[in-house]
């Protein structure tokens, strides 16, 4: 079976000459949840722009799907990865939800009436069905966050990305998103400095630091693994222990 | 409030008026201010059947006067203006409770006024009567360049995201005691302008970027707006033509 994510000897360098990726290999298989984790600048950013084609790859290639990230079917490539930025007022900008969540339906050749019925299949996947016509300005943020989660649902996307989807919740919004991201049934990558959040939602990670993957392992070993997380910036928060 | 569309200009309403498709309402508000520009100035009683014109469709859009008074007050500065100019024209002068103004400058001062007035009170009419993003789409239904919509519909979002920006780095400088009285304090607001725009640059480029990452490729998807039948069209245009004759026999008058 083609694995959603196969990413094999990615290597790349900004333009200024600093490279961020040296080499990466990274498979997963349909229906996964992997975490990747890493300090602030390992190169995770990086990678997750390579996904969907924003940036070139300086060496190796990327795989979604089975198809290959080249000039060519960058728009397909972004129709198959699903990336859910960190601040959703990045992602949420148009007038109302249910415009928001049409935008990428809507661009990927989508039309009506699928695309009506697209809007309401991804906001009743995340459970905010009723938001629909409000602005995205008046929403709070955990609404806001699930809102961002169903613009890119809607595109249904071979694998969703997600950004950091932990940051401003408070407990009860960000235990709510991990039900809604539990519920979905989806292949996942999600980057996120937040090892608890990883450890509930994503049996395997991957640790990158300096641009290559350091570890791919079950998550509870990994967050086990004292020495190896001090090694690599990591560790778990005040009190928590495996 | 926290409906979609809480805008201090938008009314909530299911008014005839409301109904209206956006993009006729647009192109029946920009004729209507078309006629009351070409009104010749000394033409008084026009501008007050175009007055009373106005007051129709609000009777019918049901918005109270007050409403709309509060929110032409936008005017203001121009009425400033309209007000000097009778004392800094030259020309002709007559003499009113013991001051000297010009016959002309009192004319040219009307005409800012009046035609002014009735300008703002159409667009606040359209805003009062039509929901933000309707008013975009209503453009683009008009043919109006998708880039322009493109820009429209950021700015209408980004606005308040910026303005709530800039709301929390005030807040962080007050509570830091920083107090500014006199011009020469303001360099820390200044200061925090600069970084607000490098900020919303930076957003705007992240805004780009999650737009590519659904397949954004430089045009808006065309999100289907209703059409108005020819007898929407005729009914809606009637105060717009009513206002174009009312000019035109201004010429007579005057």
């Amino acid at each position: 079976m083609t694995a959603s994510l196969d990413v094999e000897g990615l290597a790349f360098a900004y333009p200024d000459g600093h490279q961020a990726l040296f080499g990466v290999d990274l498979r997963i298989e349909r229906g996964e949840r992997v975490a990747l984790l890493g300090p602030n600048g390992a190169g995770k950013t990086t990678l997750v722009l390579h996904l969907n084609g924003v940036h070139r790859a300086g060496a190796g290639t990327v795989r979604v799907g089975g198809l290959e990230v080249t000039r060519e079917n960058v728009q397909e490539i972004r129709r198959r990865v699903g990336i859910v930025f960190q601040d959703p007022d990045d992602q949420l900008f148009m007038p109302t939800v249910a415009d928001d969540v049409a935008f990428g339906p809507a661009n990927f050749g989508v039309t009506e009436p699928e695309l009506s019925l697209r809007v309401k299949e991804a906001l009743d996947a995340v459970g905010v069905a009723e938001l629909a016509d409000r602005s995205p300005m008046h929403l709070s943020g955990g609404q806001r966050r699930r809102a961002a989660l169903a613009t890119v649902l809607a595109c249904d996307p071979e694998i969703l990305v997600l950004d950091e989807p932990s940051t401003h919740l408070d407990p009860v919004a960000r235990r709510e998103l991990a039900d809604v991201l539990l519920g979905l049934d989806r292949t996942m990558l999600m980057v996120t400095h937040d090892l608890p959040y990883a450890l509930q939602l994503c049996p395997r990670s991957v640790v990158i630091d300096g641009g290559v993957v350091v570890a791919d392992a079950p998550t509870r070993d990994l967050l086990a693994d004292t020495a190896f997380l001090a090694a690599h910036r990591l560790e778990l928060p005040f009190g928590f222990a495996l | 409030m926290g409906a979609g569309h809480a805008h201090p200009l938008y009314r909530a309403g299911d008014s005839v008026v409301h109904r209206l498709p956006a993009h006729v309402k647009i192109v029946v508000a920009f004729v209507f201010v078309l006629a009351v520009v070409a009104t010749p100035r000394e033409a008084f009683a026009v501008f007050g059947l175009q007055f009373l014109l106005l007051v129709g469709v609000w009777i019918a859009a049901r918005i109270p006067p007050g409403w709309l008074a509060t929110r032409a007050l936008i005017e203001a500065p121009f009425v400033v203006l309209a007000v000097l100019l009778p004392f800094s024209a030259t020309g002709p002068r007559v003499e009113w409770m013991g001051m000297s103004l010009a016959v002309d400058g009192l004319l040219a001062g009307w005409n800012i006024l009046i035609k002014g007035t009735l300008g703002v009170l159409v667009s606040v009419t359209l805003a009062a009567t039509t929901p933000l993003r309707d008013l975009v789409s209503g453009l683009s239904r008009l043919r109006v360049p998708s880039m322009v919509c493109v820009i429209a519909t950021l700015m209408l979002r980004y606005l308040e995201v910026i303005a709530a920006e800039a709301r929390r780095m005030r807040l962080a400088r007050v509570s830091r005691g920083h107090d500014p009285r006199f011009v020469w304090q303001l360099g820390a607001t200044v200061r925090s302008v600069g970084a607000l725009f490098l900020r919303s640059y930076e957003r705007g480029e992240r805004v780009h970027l999650a737009m590519l990452s659904r397949g954004y490729t430089g045009a808006m998807p065309a999100f289907t707006t209703a059409s108005a039948s020819t007898a929407t069209w005729t009914v809606a245009l009637l105060p717009a033509a009513a206002a174009v004759v009312l000019a035109a026999s201004g010429y007579w008058l005057a």
